[in-house]
């Protein structure tokens, strides 16, 4: 992978245009007569919800179909009846001219649609081979099964090794394995969720190929995302949906990634704002001098000599392909996982790698973990005893009284989390409602707040907009800029590199748990920082790669 | 065709809070088709059981007895269970603070002021709080299984009190039966009423033990620990709690309420050590603390409730000739529709046919 993305790149979008021309002349022209998939008017509803309010799309032959939306507009349930894991209330599903019920998976599969899961369902512990056999039909789970998927996945230029086990592969390669899976039952429709949201640029500039081979050949793909950008660039038409209802159809070569994002949200959401920092002089709040930590289980991730300072008013983004060690770099930063020397870590100058997470942040440092039910808020309980969670040990002396008996002084809680609730704009049926009934958009807005309320000098938060809507995602950008310009530090992991660029004023990589030195946003690239995702790192020599390498992962 | 389980995805607060009396009222007329079962009418023996007990004062007095153990252990058992940690062994730890609580009598009988019985509790409670803390070192240690481990304890201190009332603690008078010398009066619980029956403090103890960790666990920060940690172990951790100490405060808080059960059952209601001291009050207390919903407040009627079993036992054994056994069917009906009852209010049922399984499994 190290020497070829760069040039891979300039090529394919040659390729891309060339094949969009045919295509536009060709297939798409002929097969729009009687289309290869046609939904019409269907309807699903889970209780008072509607998710799909009579949705309708038409997807031709040779045709890579857009499906935009943000999170919860629909799109998962309209593809599960798509794929038979759902029943429609009402409407129907026509293929190739016919109507169909679509009552199971297999079913799906038979008539000749396939799918590719967001998140993957492969035994980790067998080889891509075992997995491959366990999920076929009886009748195609003949033969030389590791030999038909070696062939198949040269074909495409998805290479893998049939006999590499699955723990050993990289996000992408396990990708590939889905995806020659779905193939190997050679299906004329190809369902891909989200695919792209767990590669490295180049990794995704790769899927592209093998996806316009695919459309070459006449095969349809519905392609769901809600990174406009390669919509643009890869797909024939789009349909989006808001709120369950399809909301436009159109081509996206067309339209403006503004354009797009509009009918997605239903309104302009907020520029972010962020004037240049400048932070030459300032001292460095969070320091962490050469972090290691030993992989604490097989599937777990070592950290390796992690340096890094994040000065007073500026933000740091982390970048990284999930599974490169951020998880456990935010365990050892907040301090869930303490280290024996106090040096490794310095918060505002004091050592603290061998304190618990309670005094890191008696010390002026705040922490928002990647996951938010179960591990930043508790479900069952309300807002208020999650407001505490976090707080109970940095501002004891509010929200606790009678001494050792450590009263919980609730009407003082319930004043502090009404006013995180109006300063991040919470909405919220109730007072005071469990944490588990609010929507992942304004949960994470009320994590946030809970954390920003202290006014923390140092701030590391783990994936702060993942599924969250985009008009809470720009709040919490927002609020995350503001916060380093009033003078904190502010440290963001994050696997989308389009936030990462929004609120970066430097950015460091996650690589199989090195990281990356820092580059200042004015030198990043995607390019640059795809490169360093895939573990091109000038900074040290490249030992971690023969796995990719061994398993024959890049051609 | 295949039965499963599905989540619901909101429950029912009107069930959530009626669960315990649906529960019962299904054991009532469970109990009724076993008598009819068994030849005897259903009305009389319902009667027998649940309402005779209620009508003389002397036996209310024994139920005041019989529930003061059953609600002190149910409470420091909530505890345990809001933390997710399944002490299951509260009748060995009754019996350890029984045993150490009697050393005082047993050994010193000549030590007779007002600090005997103060000293007599306190014992006991240390002496049930060191017996739980056996599984919660191997817990938080080895990380043993401490449903196995506590419970196995029992037996060792059911074994150890029948040695040491035959043996080194047997009454020199006693005419070679079990049992120990009898307490004298500086420790001795005293009755409540004395001139109506035999209701002694350890039931105001049990009261008073329940609204105390009632405010500790809804009020109070360590409280606020104890649920955090059994609801989300992981976002415990964020907090900052340790989840190795909350293993020992739940269990030695429950032992150490256990224990002084055990002591008060021993000075109270029995005024001797003997080789058997509890009808299974530890394993009862069980019962009794899921039906209170495990909320302490909630102990204490369910608690009343377990205890009228016992009693209605006795009765049906005497008038109706039927076995006591049958009380541990009343309690382990009891306790099956009190979970059943749970799990279908978070939980509905569905049948699988095997067309929509397949479209499941592929």
């Amino acid at each position: 992978m190290r020497g070829e993305p760069a040039g891979d790149i300039p090529v394919q979008h040659s390729g891309n245009m060339a094949e969009t021309g045919l295509d536009g002349a060709g297939k798409t022209g002929g097969g729009s007569a009687t289309p290869m998939l046609e939904v019409r008017d269907i309807v699903k509803t889970f209780g008072p919800l509607t998710a799909n309010d009579h949705v309708s799309l038409a997807i031709g032959e040779g045709e890579i179909h857009a499906l935009l939306g943000e999170n919860g507009a629909g799109k998962s349930t309209l593809v599960k009846m798509l794929y038979g894991s759902l029943q429609p209330d009402s409407g129907d599903i026509v293929w190739r001219g016919e109507k169909v019920s679509i009552t199971s998976p297999s079913q799906a599969r038979r008539i000749g649609i396939g799918m590719v899961f967001q998140h993957f369902s492969l035994f980790e512990s067998l080889s891509v081979a075992d997995n491959i056999l366990l999920s076929l039909e009886p009748d195609l789970a003949k033969g030389n099964i590791a030999e038909k998927a070696r062939q198949l996945s040269e074909d495409y230029g998805l290479p893998l090794n049939p006999h590499s086990i699955i723990g050993d592969l990289s996000v992408g390669e396990r990708q590939r394995v889905e995806i020659v899976r779905c193939l190997l039952q050679n299906p004329d429709l190809i369902i891909l969720d989200e695919p792209t949201s767990v590669l490295t640029p180049q990794e995704a500039d790769n899927l592209f190929v093998t996806l316009e081979r695919l459309k070459s050949e006449g095969k349809s793909i519905l392609y769901i995302s809600h990174r406009l950008e390669e919509v643009k660039r890869l797909c024939d038409r789009a349909t989006i949906l808001r709120h369950g209802k399809v909301v436009g159809e159109c081509d996206p070569r067309q339209e403006t990634a503004a354009s797009l994002a509009s009918l997605m949200v239903g309104s302009s959401v907020d520029e972010i704002r962020k004037e240049a920092a400048d932070t030459s002089g300032k001292e460095a709040l969070l320091t962490l001098n050469g972090i290691d930590l030993p992989a604490s289980s097989p599937f777990a991730v070592a950290l390796s000599g992690i340096t890094l300072d994040v000065r007073a008013g500026e933000v740091i983004g982390v970048a990284g392909v999930a599974g490169n060690g951020q998880s456990e770099f935010f365990r050892v930063v907040s301090g869930e996982e303490t280290l024996r020397d106090a040096n490794a870590i310095l918060i505002r100058g004091q050592p603290a790698a061998n304190l618990g997470i309670n005094q890191r942040r008696r010390m002026g440092a705040a922490f928002v973990p990647e996951e938010r039910l179960g591990h930043g808020a508790v479900p069952e309980m309300p807002l208020t005893g999650n407001l505490l969670l976090s707080r109970h040990s940095s501002d004891r002396a509010a929200f606790v009284g009678l001494g050792p008996i450590g009263l919980v002084r609730t009407d003082i809680i319930r004043d502090a989390s009404a006013r995180v609730s109006e300063e991040m704009d919470v909405r919220k049926s109730g007072a005071d409602p469990d944490a588990g009934s609010l929507s992942g958009g304004n949960l994470q807005k009320f994590i946030m707040g809970r954390e920003l309320d202290r006014q923390p000098s140092v701030i590391v938060v783990n994936q702060p907009t993942w599924g969250v809507d985009a008009g809470a995602a720009a709040r919490i950008r927002q609020a995350l800029i503001d916060l380093a310009r009033s003078g904190s530090a502010v440290l963001v992991i994050s696997q989308d590199l389009d936030e990462i660029f929004e609120i970066s004023d430097s950015i460091v990589v996650m690589h199989d748990g090195y990281m990356s030195a820092r580059v200042p946003i004015s030198e990043a690239t995607y390019e640059k920082i795809g490169l360093l995702m895939g573990g091109a790192n000038p900074g040290h020599e490249m030992p971690e790669m023969p796995d990719t390498a061994h398993h024959g992962g890049v051609a | 065709m295949r039965i499963e389980l599905v989540k619901r995805s909101q429950h029912s607060t009107f069930f959530a809070l009626a669960s315990p009396f649906i529960a019962f009222a299904l054991t009532l007329i469970a109990g009724a088709i076993l008598f009819a079962a068994i030849g005897k009418s259903p009305l009389t023996g319902l009667y027998l059981y649940f309402v005779e007990p209620l009508t003389q004062l002397w036996s209310v007095h024994e139920l005041a007895v019989k529930a003061g153990p059953l609600i002190m252990i149910a409470v420091g058992l909530s505890v345990c269970y809001r933390s997710n940690n399944w002490n299951i062994g509260a009748e060995g730890q009754f019996i350890a603070g029984a045993i150490l609580g009697s050393a005082i009598p047993i050994l010193m009988p000549g030590f007779q002021n007002f600090l005997t019985l103060p000293l007599m509790l306190l014992l006991a409670m240390a002496g049930g709080a060191l017996y739980a803390g056996i599984p919660a070192y191997l817990k938080a240690r080895f990380n043993a299984n401490e449903i196995l481990t506590s419970l196995m304890l029992v037996y060792v201190a059911q074994l150890f009190l029948d040695w040491l009332v035959r043996g080194p603690w047997r009454n020199p008078q006693g005419y070679s039966f079990p049992g120990s010398i009898r307490f004298p009066d500086a420790a001795t619980l005293p009755e409540i009423f004395p001139s109506q029956g035999a209701a002694h403090y350890g039931f105001v103890l049990a009261l008073i033990a329940a609204i105390a960790v009632w405010f500790f666990l809804s009020r109070t920060l360590k409280g606020f620990e104890v649920r955090v940690l059994g609801a989300s172990p992981r976002a415990g951790r964020f907090a900052g709690f340790s989840t190795k100490g909350m293993i020992f405060l739940s269990f030695m808080l429950s032992g150490a309420l256990a224990g002084l059960a055990g002591i008060a059952e021993v000075s109270g209601a029995i005024g001797q050590l003997r080789e058997v001291i509890s009808p299974g009050y530890g394993f009862t207390a069980i019962i009794v603390a899921f039906l209170g919903r495990l909320n302490p407040l909630g102990a204490i009627v369910a608690g009343l409730l377990l205890a009228l079993t016992y009693l209605g036992g006795e009765a049906a054994q005497i008038s109706l000739g039927i076995s006591d056994k049958v009380v541990r069917v009343f309690q382990g009906m009891l306790l099956f529709f009190v979970l059943a009852c749970d799990t279908l209010i978070h939980y509905r049922v569905r049948f699988v046919t095997a067309i929509s399984g397949e479209a499941r499994n592929a």
